[in-house]
């Protein structure tokens, strides 16, 4: 530590610095560790790759350009004029794995937005009210994680119909419980510390306090979880559209519905299995590398 | 003890209400109803009364959940649209099958990963630790219906050293008193069925387990390096124990306590995982039986193996609380 830090940590009476000052070395350490840059690199690709699909794509998602070339038994694998070959309608594989980066990044990040806004919400009124309200919600999140998770997103899906949308909430859904346990136990821990002891004591309410105070000082972990949530969601996505309950659109590439769609042809074109799991494993790689990572950055526990 | 128990045995009740509650207002709130859900877009108005007189759905719904209740405890839970047999049938055949994969999928994972996990930690920084570092996070980051696929491909497909589908071969003579094929070999002495069923067996656990491998690792490891820097461990050292004293008595005994609650955790990932993995290997066992349901629309069997899968996973997770409780009496007490 400089001395100029010191004198920054000594200085400071506000009870947010610690926390800023630990999401700062926990921001130093991810810089330096390689497993996270690594992570970032692959998510910043999975990016890039579906904002400028219609760049990168040689083909239009649901163009035929290999239409006539193709029948059952001989689907052409990987060529200099089709990376990734052509699939069983004749269509580029590598525009429709590109494309399909698009789909997968949407479901991923719209998913997981919903299912922290929804578990933010529950965990905050558990956590701070307590008592009924907490019990209450609390059995609701119980009852929610006694489904396993796939199967309940099948029974949402099936619900609202096949479609992306379907596909967005059910996986919204299914991490609202994840959320808001978490939040809660990180609030419920905050609850009892001296600064929040130290603003009931100066008559601040219970709102600003629970905004002000315990809400920001409980969020390092949601962060990390929704970084590991964007992976799990992406999987989860590609799962409900193996199993067809993904968007209703054929000329829409779907990485899981790729996947499905192979199963028949997985002799004797590999490769139309092949890429779009690649793609897959990416876009989650991506993400799991850096969540773990920034776990271990923020929680002291991991410090060795 | 009997108290702690009792006490979670009782928190089961409002679960599985509220879950049968939910499971009811499910079916009743599908697109249309669940007749026309049944019947498809094209259902006429008579035939969607037909079959809402033929459920009872046109009764009220304190009279329905009241019926459906007082089924779903007697286990009944209506027939399957699709085999038009008793969903209770359905289960009984497919059940068997998911437990002996899950089963074999879990050898799977505990076999390899917790002594991974364990040489990783002791060997904390080098190859095999960093191996199995980044092994566990691919593992999680790989779907498993894609691995299931490499699998098949590489090891059915192309060297043909495992069969590419099914639990066994139609030519083998074989009976099944139990339903779990493995067990049924060996109990009518049958050596060629035992070996067939475990052929079928090996690449889908290997699949299934993959994601609980990845998670048994990083836990294993994890847990087994906070417990080396414990005082107890320096003591042991410290007397002059014996490494394998020392690993068997006091590291391993406090680190795998963790490792217990995340395998029964698995649990749920196993019944997800099911339904994917079996589609692939086209197993015929729970998962493959949902996936067909969802396409065929067939909602009374998804609320019947639900319900019962939700149940099944509640106390599992009982279980777990409970062997924990025995494991470690600091638990009894709260």
């Amino acid at each position: 530590m400089s001395l100029s830090e010191v004198e920054a940590a000594t200085e400071s009476e506000q009870v947010e610095q610690p926390a800023g000052n630990l999401r700062k070395e926990a921001w130093k350490r991810l810089k330096r560790d390689p497993i996270a840059l690594v992570g970032f690199g692959l998510i910043a690709f999975f990016v890039l790759v579906a904002i400028f699909a219609p760049l990168i794509a040689p083909y239009a998602p649901d163009a035929q350009p290999g239409r006539g070339m193709i029948t059952p038994t001989n689907i052409p694998g990987p060529s200099a004029e089709h990376w990734f070959g052509l699939d069983a309608s004749g269509r580029d594989e590598f525009s429709r794995v590109v494309y399909g980066a698009r789909q997968s990044l949407l479901v991923g990040v719209v998913a997981t937005l919903f299912g922290m806004a929804g578990g933010l919400l529950l965990g905050v009124l558990a956590g701070a009210f307590g008592g009924k309200v907490d019990t209450v919600v609390m059995r609701i999140v119980d009852i929610m994680l006694s489904i396993p998770g796939l199967l309940m997103a099948i029974a949402i899906a099936a619900l609202l119909g096949a479609g992306l949308w379907s596909v967005m909430i059910a996986i919204a859904i299914i991490n609202v419980p994840v959320f808001a346990r978490l939040l809660r136990g990180q609030m419920l821990a905050q609850r009892g510390s001296d600064y929040v002891l130290a603003a009931v004591s100066l008559g601040v309410r219970r709102r600003p306090i629970v905004l002000g105070h315990i809400l920001p000082n409980s969020i390092s972990p949601v962060i990390v979880q929704a970084t590991l949530t964007l992976a799990t969601a992406i999987i989860e996505a590609a799962g409900l559209s193996f199993l067809g309950l993904g968007g209703a659109d054929p000329r829409v590439p779907e990485w899981g519905r790729m996947l499905a769609d192979t199963q028949r042809y997985l002799a004797s074109a590999p490769h139309l299995a092949f890429f779009p799991g690649i793609a897959i494993v990416i876009a989650a790689l991506g993400f799991t590398m850096l969540g773990e990572r920034l776990r271990e950055a923020i929680d002291p526990k991991y410090r060795r | 003890m009997l108290k702690f128990v009792v006490r979670r045995l009782l928190q089961l009740i409002p679960i599985l209400l509220g879950l049968s509650v939910l499971l009811f207002v499910w079916l009743r709130a599908l697109p249309g109803g669940p007749a026309q859900a049944l019947l498809g877009e094209r259902a006429t108005a008579e035939s969607v009364a037909r079959i809402e007189a033929l459920y009872g759905l046109n009764e009220p719904w304190y009279v329905q959940y009241w019926k459906f209740i007082s089924a779903a405890v007697q286990l009944d839970f209506g027939n399957s649209a699709r085999t038009n047999r008793p969903v209770i049938e359905e289960m009984s055949r497919t059940f068997p099958a998911t437990f002996e994969l899950a089963i074999a999928a879990l050898i799977f994972a505990i076999g390899i990963g917790i002594p991974l996990g364990y040489y990783a930690a002791r060997k904390y920084g080098s190859w095999l630790d960093n191996l199995s570092v980044s092994g566990s996070l691919l593992g999680v980051a790989v779907p498993v219906f894609f691995l299931a696929y490499i699998l098949k491909y590489v090891f059915s497909v192309q060297l043909g050293w495992f069969p590419t589908q099914g639990r066994q071969d139609p030519r083998v003579d074989a009976d099944h008193p139990t339903g779990l094929y493995v067990l049924d070999g060996i109990i009518t002495g049958n050596p060629e069925a035992t070996w067939d069923a475990i052929m079928h067996l090996v690449l889908p656990a290997i699949a299934l387990g993959a994601i609980p491998l990845a998670i048994i690792v990083r836990i294993t490891r994890a847990s087994v390096l906070d417990v080396v820097h414990e005082d107890y461990v320096r003591t042991a050292e410290a007397k002059g124990l014996w490494e394998r004293t020392i690993t068997r008595r006091h590291v391993l005994r406090n680190a795998l306590l963790p490792v217990i609650t995340v395998i029964g955790l698995q649990a749920g990932l196993l019944f997800s995982g099911a339904i994917l993995t079996e589609t692939v290997f086209a197993f015929d066992g729970v998962g493959r039986f949902i996936a067909e349901a969802i396409s065929n629309r067939d909602y009374a069997v998804l609320q019947g193996f639900i319900l019962v899968i939700a149940a099944m996973y509640v106390v599992v997770n009982l279980l777990v609380d409970l062997s924990y409780g025995l494991i470690d009496p600091r638990v009894r007490v709260r």
